[in-house]
């Protein structure tokens, strides 16, 4: 108690002390946004411009119809889930929006973690559905090698969808654009080597360090595939988490990083990081196929499947892109990139 | 993924019997298994579960010591002063609060991902409860024993070392044995930096499955209590025998 008369002073310290590191915190969090293009405190007054821009695009991809609301849906409870990264939880709020639309009584349960865990909560009930990759689901699912995945995306969703009727499930038509995991590397280090393959790697690949998800390690469609059908060795792997992807390429710690084609950093930046191509397909492409439970489509009628249809087939390489660079680089909440992407496309007013 | 009778003889039909939904897991740490995704590379296993362990114990021993390193000497001086106890107590309950996630992504940020961002990450972590402990610890020892000290003509760094120190000997290790158990639990997530240790089983789970995940959570624990009896026998053969009959 004798400290009492220093109370208010050494109270006064550490208020400061504690915003300076809430400061710094959030300083150093918004760091990386220095690439985005535009922050999210963009006045809203034009927002509407932009997305006036974007609703001519979407037409020309193909943007669908207005979606219609049937009372009729009222009555139907829907919960949509979502891997566990950005792209995934941006389609869910995309599927989720669009029946909330068309209806149903909609909500989202995003981010539920791997393949494995989103598949159990489908079954489980627990969730009425999720967005898959066809490749993810026919490799992680049911056991095809890499390269026994079509690479044309109607076979892989049928070839998908006709495992998943054994099992109760069924798949929607697959999404335009389609998603895969991709070697990158700075075009410095591209040029330097010389590479353009990923076969272009052997002989090199001794040399240089490989980053990747701590899955990558051990996965046939990662790093296990790459040494196994490529024959490469690298210096060492080392194990990241995927939101460090592209900033260990930066920082040049590593030299070689496991990206996905969908990453808006590569149309964005494509004069500093590009991707090797994968000759010898360990990555296989994949579209989104909708994963539902025959049980939940019966009851909820044909608007559950043709609003998740209709709603997707904006979703171009390029929209995808953007929409993953409004999350990724600018800091947008997936619910606010989806609700953005079903107005620009003309899905909702 | 389950194992089946087939799979690694009495281990495997005993375990699940013994242990319910836990003898997968177990089953998991003993006995390499197949998994869905790895081409044929089997997962898991005695031999691949150990080298993770060493690694979990490597790197959170690593960050111990450099948690220690500067806690210790700060709070003994501090102490010793007898001042500064809200500034000691206040970062002690502001590091709590600091996500650990957030400090390794600070961390990575500057000095990139590996075992020195990992160290630096995990001893942050570690510091609260040593210097919040060993504050308290020599705060406490009475001050009359000190003043006599003083009064025997020890110097400030005699009392220190001969008095202060060995009467607060139990808080220094209840605080370094809080920070051991939250260090070697929270090494679990060191595969999101480069280096894998036991979390690895924890964050793979569509390599590993629940079995996978459960072995590592499982294995974690079994650590973090390992630690947690190894340091309380240490507290206590350390404790002078006076302060252990005061405390009967």
């Amino acid at each position: 108690m004798r400290f009492n008369n220093h109370k208010p002073l050494m109270a006064l310290a550490m208020l400061i002390a504690a915003l300076a590191l809430a400061v710094g915190i959030s300083a150093c969090g918004g760091g990386d946004s220095s690439t985005a293009k535009e922050s999210t405190e963009a006045e809203e007054s034009t927002a509407p411009e932009e997305n006036a821009e974007e609703s001519e695009e979407g037409e020309e991809a193909g943007g669908g119809e207005a979606i219609t609301s049937n009372p009729e849906n009222a009555k139907v409870s829907l919960t949509i889930g979502s891997k566990n990264f950005p792209e995934q939880e941006i389609l869910g709020e995309i599927y989720t929006q669009a029946l909330a639309a068309a209806g149903y009584k909609a909500k989202s349960d995003l981010s539920l973690g791997s393949e494995t865990v989103a598949l159990k909560t489908l079954k489980q009930g627990q969730i009425s559905g999720y967005p898959e990759y066809a490749s993810t689901a026919l490799t992680s699912f049911f056991g095809l090698e890499p390269e026994e995945v079509p690479s044309d995306a109607t076979e892989a969703w049928e070839k998908a969808n006709a495992e998943f009727e054994k099992e109760g499930l069924e798949a929607f038509e697959p999404t335009p654009f389609a998603s895969a995991n991709a070697v990158g590397l700075l075009k410095s280090t591209a040029e330097k080597y010389n590479l353009k393959t990923i076969s272009d790697l052997e002989g090199v690949s001794e040399k240089l360090s490989l980053y990747g998800s701590p899955e990558c390690r051990q996965r046939i469609d990662c790093l296990a595939g790459l040494e196994k059908l490529y024959g490469l060795k690298f210096k060492e792997f080392k194990p990241v988490d995927i939101s460090l992807r592209y900033k260990v390429l930066e920082q040049g710690q590593a030299d070689l990083s496991i990206l996905f084609t969908t990453d808006p950093q590569l149309s964005a930046e494509s004069e500093k990081f590009v991707i090797l191509e994968d000759d010898k397909e360990v990555f296989p492409a994949g579209n989104i196929i909708f994963v539902t439970s025959k049980k939940v489509a019966e009851k909820a009628g044909p608007d559950y499947e043709s609003t998740i249809l209709n709603v997707q087939k904006g979703l171009t390489l390029e929209v995808m892109q953007e929409l993953d660079a409004r999350v990724e680089l600018e800091k947008q909440t997936p619910k606010e990139a989806a609700a953005a992407y079903l107005e620009a496309a003309g899905y909702v007013k | 993924m389950a194992a089946g009778p087939e799979g690694g003889g009495v281990t495997a039909t005993l375990l699940p019997h013994l242990f319910g939904g836990f003898g997968g897991a177990f089953e998991f740490i003993l006995h390499k298994q197949s998994s869905n995704v790895t081409g044929g590379n089997k997962v898991g296993g005695l031999e691949k579960t150990l080298e993770l362990v060493w690694t979990q114990i490597y790197v959170s021993a690593l960050a111990l010591a450099l948690a220690m390193v500067i806690a210790i000497p700060v709070a003994l001086y501090f102490g010793h002063r007898g001042k500064g106890e809200l500034i000691a107590v206040g970062i002690g309950n502001a590091g709590r609060a600091v996500p650990e996630l957030v400090v390794i992504a600070l961390v990575a940020t500057v000095i990139g991902v590996g075992v020195p961002t990992l160290t630096i990450a995990l001893a942050v972590l570690g510091i609260p409860s040593i210097l919040t402990n060993t504050f308290v610890g020599i705060r406490q020892v009475d001050r009359a024993t000190v003043d006599a000290a003083r009064g025997l003509g020890m110097t400030e760094f005699e009392i220190l070392r001969k008095v202060e120190l060995p009467l607060s000997v139990q808080g220094i290790l209840t605080g370094i044995r809080g920070s051991t158990v939250n260090i070697v639990a929270t090494a679990t997530i060191a595969p999101l930096i480069g280096v894998v240790t036991v979390g690895d089983y924890i964050l793979g789970e569509s390599i590993y499955g629940a079995d996978g995940v459960l072995a590592g959570a499982i294995v974690v624990a079994i650590l973090a209590l390992i630690f947690e009896f190894a340091l309380a026998g240490l507290q206590r053969r350390l404790t002078s025998k006076g302060l252990q009959l005061q405390a009967q």
